[in-house]
C-alpha cells in the first residue's frame, strides 16, 4: 500500500471541490461527500465503475446538473478560489471552465466547422481571433480539417470525440471537464486522444478532471486519480502508485485474481477523514 | 394551349398565394418547436395581437394628426416591439418556471397563453374588425394575356404578399444559416444540453425565437389583415396551420414552406374541381384537415420531417 502522498496542493489549486452531495429529483441520493482537487496546469483522472458518480460529479462543476433535477445540497464548489456553486453553465464557460459531455453530443446537423464555432458563442474577442483559434484546432485535429463540410451526425464515433473536445476548446478554456473520451473507441483511438489531451495539456497549458472507466489509460496519462465508488471517493493518489496498488490492479487493471467484490471488502483502503464527515 | 389551363393556373396561383400564409403561420409554429420543444398552441393569436396591434396604432396615430405613412411606421415598429416585449414575458414568466417539464405541460401553458392574449388583445385593442390599409394597392390584374385567353386573373394584394413571405423566408435562412446566434439556434434546435455546455444560454434563445416568431406573426397578420380586415377570425384561419404542420413535418422550415403551399393550393383546386360540381361548394374549409389526415397514415413524420440521423 502506498502512502497517501501530498496532494498537489501548493498554492491555492485551480479546482476544489469539498464535500458535495448530490441528489436527483429531490430523493435520490447520487454523491455522497466528494472531495477532489485539480491543481493549476494538472490532469486529474476520476476514476469508477458504472453508476459510481463519475458524470454526477462533473456536472455538479459544470452546473449542467440542473437541466438534470439534480441538485448539490451539501458541500462547495471553487473555481480559482471563488464559490461557483450558483453561477450559470454559460458564465463557467466564459470564466474558462467547460465540460466536454459523455457520449460527444455533437450537434448532429451542424457541419463539423459550425460545430466548432458554437463553441466560441461566449467569446468577446472578435472574429479575427476566434479564426485564429479554429485554425490551431484543425492543428491538433487535422481529420477534423478534412472533414470540416460533413454534417457532425454522419461522421465517425472518432471524428465525433475529437469534434466535442475541438468545441470545447474553441472556448479558450483553461480547464476542461472531459467526461469518458474513450468510450466506444478502439484502443489506438483512445491513443490519440488522450496524446492529444497530453498535449494541450503541455503546450496550451489547458487542465483536464478526466472522467474514465479506461483506468489504464487514464492513469498513464494523469498525474493524480481519484476512484469512486457508490457516491464516495474511496481511494486517491499520484497515478503511478494508484497504478502499483494491487486493489487497484485488481479491481480496475483487472489485473489480479478475483475474490472479493469491491473497495468495501479491502480492510486495508484508506479513507480520510473529511471522506467520512 | 389547351383551354382549361388558363383557369386550372389562375385557381393554382391564388391557392399558393393564399398558401403562403399558411406557410408563414407555420414557420412560427416550427421555429418555437425545433429551438425549445413547445408546441405554441398561440401562435395564431400571436397573429390577432401583431395585426390587432398595428391596426390600432396606426388609427390612434392618425387620430393624432400624424400623417399616413408616418403613422404605419410607428405602428409597425409599435406592434414589433409589442410583440418582442411578449417573448419576454413569454420566457420570463411562463418557459423559465416550467423548465425541464414534460412537453403536455408546456403545451397545456401555451393554450394558457392563446386565451390570455386573445383575450387581454381584444380588451386593449377592441374586438371590432377594423380595415387595414397600409398603402399596398388591391387591383386585380390579369398576367400572360398574350398566352391565355382573358390572361390570368391575380390580386395585386396576393402578389405583394407573396414577395414579402419570401423575403422573410429568405432572411430568416440567412439568419439561421449565417449568424452566430442562428448557428447557436439550430444548435439547441439539435442538442439542448450540449447547447448549454459550450455556454450557450437557453433563456436568451426562448427569447429569441419567440421574438422571431412574433415578428413572423405579425408580418402574416399584416398581410391577413390587409386582405380580409382585422378580425378574431384570423385566429381561427391561422388553425390551418395545423394540417400544414402535419404535411411538412413539426421541424422543417422548408416543410412548413411547402406544406403551406400544397394545402393552400390544395384546397383551392379541391375547391374548384370537386366541391363546386359535386357537393355545391364549401369543402375547402375542411379538406385541408382530411388531407392532413390521410397524409398522417401515409407518413406521420411529415413530408420533411426533419431526418433523424441514426449511428453509434
Ligand atoms: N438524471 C438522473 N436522475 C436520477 N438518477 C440519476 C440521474 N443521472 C444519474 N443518476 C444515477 O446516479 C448514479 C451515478 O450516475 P453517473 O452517471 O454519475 O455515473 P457514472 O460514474 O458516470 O457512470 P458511467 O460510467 O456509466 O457513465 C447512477 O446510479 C445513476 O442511476
Ligand atoms: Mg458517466
Amino acid at each position: 500500500m502506498v502512502a497517501m502522498q501530498a496532494v498537489p496542493q501548493a498554492a491555492a489549486p485551480l479546482l476544489a471541490v469539498n464535500g458535495i452531495e448530490v441528489i436527483y429529483n429531490h430523493v435520490i441520493l447520487v454523491l455522497k461527500g466528494v472531495s477532489l482537487t485539480v491543481p493549476e496546469g494538472g490532469v486529474v483522472a476520476v476514476l469508477g465503475a458504472n453508476g459510481a458518480g463519475k458524470t454526477t460529479t462533473l456536472k455538479a462543476i459544470s452546473r449542467l446538473l440542473k437541466a438534470e433535477r439534480g441538485e448539490v445540497t451539501k458541500g462547495s464548489v471553487e473555481y480559482r478560489g471563488e464559490r461557483i456553486e450558483a453561477a450559470s453553465p454559460s458564465d463557467l464557460v466564459r470564466r474558462g471552465l467547460i465540460q466536454v459531455m459523455e457520449g460527444r453530443h455533437c450537434f448532429g446537423h451542424l457541419t463539423i466547422e459550425e460545430n466548432l464555432l458554437t463553441g466560441a458563442y461566449t467569446r468577446r474577442d472578435g472574429q479575427g481571433q476566434v479564426a485564429a483559434d479554429l485554425d490551431k484546432v484543425y492543428a491538433y485535429f487535422p481529420r477534423l480539417k478534412e472533414r470540416r463540410r460533413a454534417q457532425a451526425g454522419y461522421t465517425s464515433g472518432g471524428e465525433q470525440q475529437m469534434c466535442a473536445i475541438g468545441r470545447a476548446l474553441m472556448s479558450n478554456p483553461r480547464m476542461i471537464l472531459l467526461d469518458e473520451p474513450s468510450m466506444g473507441l478502439a484502443p489506438q483511438l483512445v491513443e490519440e486522444i488522450f496524446e492529444i489531451v497530453h498535449r494541450l495539456n503541455r503546450e496550451a497549458g489547458v487542465s483536464f478532471l478526466v472522467a474514465e472507466q479506461n483506468t489504464n489509460m487514464a492513469l498513464r496519462y494523469a498525474s493524480f486519480g481519484y476512484i469512486l465508488e457508490n457516491g464516495r471517493i474511496v481511494m486517491d493518489g499520484p497515478a503511478d502508485s494508484l497504478r502499483e496498488n494491487s486493489d487497484v490492479k485488481e479491481f480496475y487493471l483487472g489485473l489480479g485474481e478475483g475474490g472479493r467484490q469491491s473497495f468495501r471488502d479491502v480492510k486495508h483502503y484508506r479513507r480520510r477523514k473529511r471522506w467520512l464527515a | 394551349m389547351p383551354e382549361f389551363l388558363g383557369p386550372f393556373l389562375e385557381v393554382l396561383i391564388g391557392g399558393l398565394l393564399a398558401g403562403i400564409l399558411y406557410s408563414l403561420v407555420a414557420l412560427g409554429f416550427v421555429l418555437i418547436f425545433k429551438a425549445s420543444g413547445v408546441f405554441n398552441f398561440a401562435q395564431g393569436a400571436m397573429v390577432l395581437f401583431a395585426a390587432l396591434a398595428l391596426v390600432r396604432s396606426i388609427e390612434v396615430l392618425q387620430s393624432w394628426g400624424v400623417n399616413a405613412g408616418l403613422a404605419i411606421v410607428i405602428g409597425f415598429l409599435f406592434s414589433g416591439a409589442l410583440m418582442v416585449a411578449l417573448a419576454f414575458a413569454v420566457e420570463r414568466m411562463v418557459l423559465r418556471p416550467l423548465v425541464n417539464q414534460e412537453g403536455i405541460i408546456l403545451f397545456m401553458a401555451t393554450i394558457g397563453i392563446t386565451f390570455f392574449i386573445d383575450g387581454f388583445g381584444q380588451q386593449i385593442f377592441g374586438s371590432d374588425a377594423y380595415q387595414l390599409d397600409i398603402g399596398i394597392p388591391k387591383e386585380s390584374i390579369f398576367l400572360l394575356e398574350g398566352v391565355f385567353e382573358g390572361g390570368i386573373l391575380v390580386n395585386e394584394l396576393d402578389l405583394w404578399a407573396g414577395a414579402t413571405a419570401g423575403l422573410l423566408v429568405l432572411g430568416l435562412a440567412l439568419f439561421f444559416q449565417k449568424t452566430r446566434i442562428g448557428r447557436a439556434l439550430r444548435a439547441v434546435a439539435d442538442d439542448h444540453q450540449a447547447a448549454q455546455s459550450v455556454g450557450i444560454p437557453l433563456n436568451h434563445i426562448w427569447v429569441i425565437v419567440w421574438a422571431v416568431a412574433g415578428i413572423v406573426a405579425l408580418v402574416a397578420g399584416t398581410i391577413w389583415g390587409s386582405k380580409l380586415g382585422v378580425q378574431f377570425s384570423i385566429a381561427q384561419i391561422a388553425l390551418k396551420a395545423l394540417p400544414v404542420l402535419i404535411l411538412g413535418g413539426f421541424t422543417s422550415v422548408p416543410g412548413a414552406i411547402i406544406g403551406g403551399l400544397i394545402i393552400g393550393a390544395g384546397e383551392k383546386l379541391a375547391e374548384v374541381y370537386i366541391g363546386l360540381p359535386y357537393f355545391d361548394g364549401g369543402i375547402e374549409n375542411w379538406f385541408a384537415y382530411m388531407l392532413a389526415l390521410v397524409f398522417l397514415l401515409i407518413r406521420p413524420q411529415g413530408l420533411f420531417g426533419e431526418r433523424i440521423i441514426e449511428r453509434i
